[in-house]
Order: structure tokens, then C-alpha cells, then sequence
């Protein structure tokens, strides 16, 4: 570009529209030359108000914080305990969410049950039903009931530590799972009753229950199966956290899960991820409030999910009122998904490290969203999971600073009183106040 | 045999005490009495034990049996022998909706009608329904056969996988995917062998069959070409 006035009259500068921007453009391309919408895995790839825009305030002197790695911080927490006779009590807040072998490969499942259960937390079953492996890795395993039913028997349900049903998830409240036909292998398609090779999408809505009314009876059946032993857990996307977790309530849940939209899915639509549900920091609070509305904070858990990455997400969670989380990409790439390792790969699938999201596609090359038996070979479940162990205790350790600098001496009591927010939108979500002031958007007795 | 009050003893104790029964339990049948159409009557089985539910039952009855008969002796509420494993579950009367859904294998016989969704995401268990059916019943039907004696209503066995549907009567209209398909040797066989186990003396000649079209079976995908 040559802006010298000797050469002609000056030129602007060429001007990339924000509307019509370079990846809108790329996609209106790939709709028109295959009239068929996009899929990928993962979460809500846009930015949206998160925990980065909360930060704690730390002791100082009218609080008085706890001697780091000296003075007691406890983790541990127990889920479960309205109803269960056996509820589940995991040594650290962060749970393995719930992902389907069949979206993950056999040993991907093994290593999540490996690391979980070195650190002390529960894994999670998926749609596809449980596998010998993961139950067989897993210290305390949450088995996933959904509407499609894959793979469930009574058995199963019987040798699960809690029963989480499945109304909804994060990434696609609404929205039923899908598994291409690249990865129905023999073992998957038998697992789930299917024809092998054939694009399968899961209901979206329970086949034997409707409303919550229903459900509080469906609840009903399974506690009868199970001998009252198991905590049931209701999970739900971030759609309407008020009342879903009221209704949720009503209907029996020992747990709450609760997937805000930057939580993962193995495949569904991009128009469905960066669309529908909100972010997890927009619904805590109003889940929150929902249980001590009824009374129940605390009597019913609370786990959120969507996007943690790290102790402070962790911490920011629970002083917002959570019992616990749950991560699953963030376990994922623990165990080695999107590495840069395999970024020659990656770019010959078009793509590049830390943005690959063809999951659904089975060509993972790091081994870990795929059935292929030569790319499972290159990822070793006893490694996994020692690197998934290694990152939960780092995020414990990393909450537990926190919390003893806030004088906190267990997670369960940081508190919203110890945080303030540095955007107007994530002070309105979490509803602590704007960094510098005692106002957030909305605080009862003030207006805007 | 065994007679239990539910009205007296209640829902805990009855399903913890046919729960409690093994394999080579002698105490082999059993007579619930009072079932007022309570909820979650003899769910999760597990034994070659024989329940008769002497009334009508609320939703769930039945419940992902295995190796149990249960016999309701009046009309059975939604959900009966969802998720059924194996074993014989019998209805005298009507079955509200959801009947047998998502079922893996033994057989539900209906002998009134059957409201809707009947044999939702089947996979596997054998359902006979003497009367009619409601509308999207077979919905996902993943494998099993659906022998309906009388009428099916709309939608029939949309998004239909391998499941097999035998419709005597008429059917008001079938779901997406869902087609006629033809009658052939085995598939008499079949149907014989499911009417007498049900107690049917409807002759397999009267039926028609239906079943996956299979071209929902692949999408076409993003990166296809």
C-alpha cells in the first residue's frame, strides 16, 4: 500500500467488515457449496461474560486470611444427602462431566476413570451406557440416564454410585446427541442397539416421561430399582436456571447439574452451540437463589459446569454458591486433545492445535474422539490419567489458595461477598458488585 | 402363594421383598392386592418369580423387568415394562401411554388397547397389543417386533430403525421413514409364534408389515465432499 502523496491520491487502507468478517464469510462459502449446516464438537467458541471477569478481594485487614499450605482448607464435599442412603462424598469439588464411550475411545474413557479416581472425584457415564473399563477404573461412577437409552439395563444402574438423569445439556439445551457413522464401530453400534456405519441421533426429549410431573414418578421407579441407595442427580443446560432447578427440585434431585454453553458436546450443530442456552455465569446465581428459595441450598448440591479451566474458576464457582463442578474439555485437553504434538496433523485435517472440533469425524489425532484402532493405539490410558490426576490436584490447590487468602478454611465458604466483577455484564450475571463500587445491575433497592 | 397388601404394607416394602427373592427362590408367586393404581409396582425384578397385580396400576409397572411375569389383572398406567430385559408382562386391560419404551427384550402383551407412543425407541422386546394403538407410537424403534391386532394411529414408526411392526387393521398414517414393506415366509413365523405366546387367535395372514425406509439412515455432513 503506498500512501505516498507523490505517487497519486492517498489511498485507505482496505476495511475487514465485523458483520461480514472473515470467518462469516468462510462459513456462508461452505453452506453454499454443501447445503448442509456445519457440525463440530466442543462448546460455545465466542466470548462470553466468564469467570475472567471476576476477581476475589483477598483479606486484608477487616478479614484475616489463613496460612497458606500450613492452616487446614478442605475440599472435600459430599453429594446426595437428601434422599440417598449411600451418597457419594469425593475428596476434591471437581468432577469428570458426563461423555459417551462411543464419542470417546475405550482407553480415553479409562484414563478419565483413572485420574478421577486418584484424585479422590467421581467420572460420569454418557450416551452409549456403561462400559466394563470405565466401571472398572472408576472409584465412584455416575451412570448417565438419557433419553435415548442407550445401552441402559438395570444392572448397570444397580453397579452405579449415583444416577445422574440427563434433561439437558449445555452446549445444546433442546438438543439430542448425535454420533456420525465414522464412529459406530462393531462395539459401539452393538452397545446401542444400532445398524453399524449409520449417522445416529439421540431423542431430545425422555420416551417415558414428560414434565415434571412425570419425572418426580420416573425418579420414583429408579430410587425403587436401586433400593433408595443412590444419589440422583437432574442435570440441565443453561437455559432457564430459575426454574429448572425449582422444578428439579420438585421433583426429587438429590444434585443439580447445571451446563452453561460453553460446556462441550461431542457433535451437534455450530448454529445450536453458539446460539441456544447461556453462559454458566449467568446462571448460577439464579440456580442458587432457586434452591434457597425451597431451602435447599446446600441440602441439595449444586454442580456447575461450562468452561472451568483452572482453581479460580473452581473457587469463583463455589464462593457463587456451588456445591461443585464438573470440566470435561478441560479434561480432555489434560488428557492430551488439541495438543500441539500433533499440530502437522491437525493441519492436514485443515485445522490447527486449540482449534480442532471435528470430533464427530473419528480422526482425532491425538487418539482420544475417535474409534480408529490405529489412533487409540497412540494414546495410553495409565498416562492419561496420570496427567488428569495431576491437573485436578493443581486446580485444587489452586482453589484452596484462594480460599485461605480469603480466610476461608473449606471451599464451601468462599462466598459472593468475595468477589467483585470488572465488566458491568458479568456484575449484573453474578450479581456481585463492579469493582470499585457497591452497585451491580439489578441490586435490589437501586436502580439503574 | 404369597399375597401383599400394598394398601398396608406399602411400595418400599413390597418391591425390597420381590427384590429379596434369588434365582432358586421357592416362594415363586406372588398376589399383590390394593394396588390402587400406585406407581413403580414391581419394578427391577430379577428372579423367575410371578407377580399378579389383582387392579390397575399407575405408571411404571413392571419396570425394567427381568426373567419376572407380571400379570395386572385390571389397566396399567404409562410406562409399563419400560426397559423391560426379559420376562412375560401381561395387561388385561388398557395401557396408557409409553407402553414397553425403550424396552431390550421379553414380551409385553396388551390385551385392551394401547394409548400412544407404544414401543417407543424399542430395542428388542416383543409387544402384542390385542386392541389399537395411539399416534407416534414405534417412534425410534430400534428392533423387536410391534404385533398390533387392531388399528395404529398417526405417525406409525417414525424415525423407524430395525424394529419390525405388524398392523391388522388400518393405519392411520405412518411416521417419516416409515413404509410397507413386504410379508414374507419368516416374518409369518414370527408373527405365528408371537399370537399364540400372546394368546391371540388372530390369523398372521390378516397383517401388514412395516418398517425402515433406512434413508434417514445417513446425513449428508459437512466435510462429504
Amino acid at each position: 500500500m503506498n500512501n505516498s502523496q507523490n505517487d497519486g491520491p492517498p489511498q485507505t487502507l482496505p476495511v475487514q467488515s465485523a458483520t461480514f468478517s472473515q470467518n462469516v464469510n468462510s462459513e456462508i462459502r461452505r453452506a453454499a457449496a454443501t447445503g448442509i449446516y456445519d457440525i463440530r464438537g466442543g462448546g460455545a467458541k465466542r466470548k462470553v461474560p466468564h469467570f475472567d471477569d471476576l476477581l476475589f478481594l483477598g483479606a486484608s485487614i477487616s478479614r484475616y486470611p489463613l496460612e497458606g499450605y500450613r492452616e487446614k482448607c478442605e475440599t472435600k464435599v459430599t453429594l446426595g444427602t437428601r434422599f440417598a442412603k449411600k451418597p457419594i462424598v469425593i475428596d476434591t469439588p471437581i468432577t469428570i462431566a458426563g461423555m459417551s464411550f462411543g464419542a470417546l475411545s475405550g482407553p480415553a474413557k479409562e484414563a478419565l476413570g483413572r485420574g478421577a479416581s486418584m484424585a479422590g472425584t467421581s467420572t460420569t457415564t454418557g450416551d452409549g451406557g456403561m462400559t466394563p473399563e470405565e466401571r472398572g477404573h472408576s472409584t465412584k461412577l455416575v451412570y448417565q440416564y438419557l433419553p435415548s437409552r442407550y445401552g441402559m439395563n438395570p444392572d448397570d444402574l444397580r453397579k452405579a454410585d449415583a444416577i445422574e438423569v440427563v434433561v439437558g445439556q449445555g452446549a445444546k439445551p433442546g438438543g439430542g446427541g448425535m454420533l456420525l457413522g465414522q464412529k459406530i464401530s462393531d462395539r459401539v453400534a452393538e452397545m446401542r442397539n444400532l445398524p453399524k456405519g449409520i449417522d445416529q441421533r439421540s431423542a431430545c426429549r425422555h420416551p417415558d416421561w414428560t414434565g415434571p410431573d412425570d419425572l418426580e414418578i420416573k425418579i420414583l421407579e429408579l430410587r425403587e430399582i436401586t433400593n433408595w441407595e443412590k444419589p440422583i442427580y437432574i442435570k440441565v443446560g443453561g437455559a432457564r436456571p430459575y426454574f429448572d432447578t425449582t422444578l428439579a427440585v420438585k421433583a426429587g434431585a438429590d444434585v443439580v447439574v447445571l451446563d452453561g454453553m460453553q460446556g462441550g458436546t461431542a457433535a451437534t450443530q455450530d448454529v445450536f452451540i453458539e446460539h441456544v442456552g447461556q453462559p454458566i455465569l449467568a446462571c448460577i446465581r439464579e440456580a442458587v437463589r432457586a434452591l434457597q428459595d425451597q431451602g435447599m441450598h446446600r441440602e441439595v448440591q449444586l454442580i456447575v459446569s461450562g468452561g472451568v479451566r483452572t482453581g479460580a474458576d473452581v473457587a469463583k464457582c463455589m464462593a457463587l454458591g456451588a456445591d461443585a463442578v464438573a470440566i470435561g474439555t478441560a479434561a480432555l485437553i489434560a488428557l492430551g486433545d488439541n495438543d500441539p504434538r500433533w499440530e502437522d496433523e491437525y493441519q492436514k485435517l485443515g485445522t490447527t492445535n486449540g482449534a480442532y472440533d471435528d470430533w464427530h469425524e473419528g480422526q482425532d489425532p491425538a487418539g482420544i474422539t475417535t474409534q480408529d484402532p490405529d489412533l487409540m493405539a497412540r494414546f495410553d490410558p495409565v498416562d492419561g490419567g496420570r496427567r488428569l490426576r495431576n491437573y485436578l490436584n493443581v486446580m485444587t490447590l489452586e482453589a484452596q489458595t484462594i480460599a485461605r487468602a480469603c480466610g476461608k478454611n473449606h471451599l464451601h465458604n468462599l462466598e459472593p461477598e468475595d468477589l467483585c466483577a470488572i465488566t458491568l455484564e458479568a456484575a449484573a450475571m453474578a450479581k456481585v458488585p463492579l469493582a470499585g463500587t457497591d452497585w451491580y445491575p439489578g441490586k435490589p433497592g437501586t436502580s439503574y | 402363594m404369597q399375597t401383599f397388601d400394598l394398601a398396608a404394607e406399602g411400595l418400599r416394602e413390597l418391591n425390597s421383598t420381590l427384590h429379596a427373592q434369588s434365582e432358586e427362590t421357592n416362594q415363586t408367586k406372588w398376589e399383590v392386592v390394593n394396588p390402587r393404581g400406585s406407581h413403580a409396582i414391581a419394578v427391577g425384578l430379577d428372579a423367575p418369580i410371578e407377580v399378579n397385580i389383582k387392579g390397575s396400576t399407575g405408571y411404571y409397572c413392571g419396570g425394567m423387568n427381568k426373567q419376572a411375569t407380571v400379570h395386572v389383572h385390571g389397566s396399567a398406567g404409562p410406562g409399563v415394562a419400560e426397559n423391560m430385559m426379559s420376562g412375560t408382562v401381561v395387561v388385561e386391560g388398557d395401557a396408557s401411554q409409553y407402553a414397553g419404551a425403550t424396552g431390550n427384550g421379553g414380551l409385553l402383551v396388551v390385551k385392551g388397547n394401547a394409548s400412544s407412543r407404544c414401543g417407543i425407541s424399542m430395542k428388542g422386546i416383543d409387544i402384542v397389543v390385542h386392541g389399537n394403538i395411539g399416534h407416534m407410537s414405534a417412534f425410534m424403534a430400534q428392533s423387536g417386533n410391534l404385533v398390533v391386532c387392531g388399528d395404529a394411529g398417526d405417525a406409525l414408526g417414525d424415525s423407524i430403525y430395525e424394529a419390525r411392526l405388524f398392523v391388522r387393521g388400518s393405519v392411520k398414517s405412518l411416521g417419516a421413514d416409515c413404509i410397507e414393506k413386504e410379508m414374507r415366509p419368516e416374518h409369518i413365523e414370527i408373527l405365528t409364534d408371537l399370537l399364540a405366546r400372546a394368546g391371540s387367535d388372530a390369523k398372521p395372514e390378516e397383517f401388514k408389515r412395516y418398517g425402515s425406509a433406512r434413508q434417514l439412515y445417513n446425513f449428508k455432513i459437512d466435510n462429504a465432499y
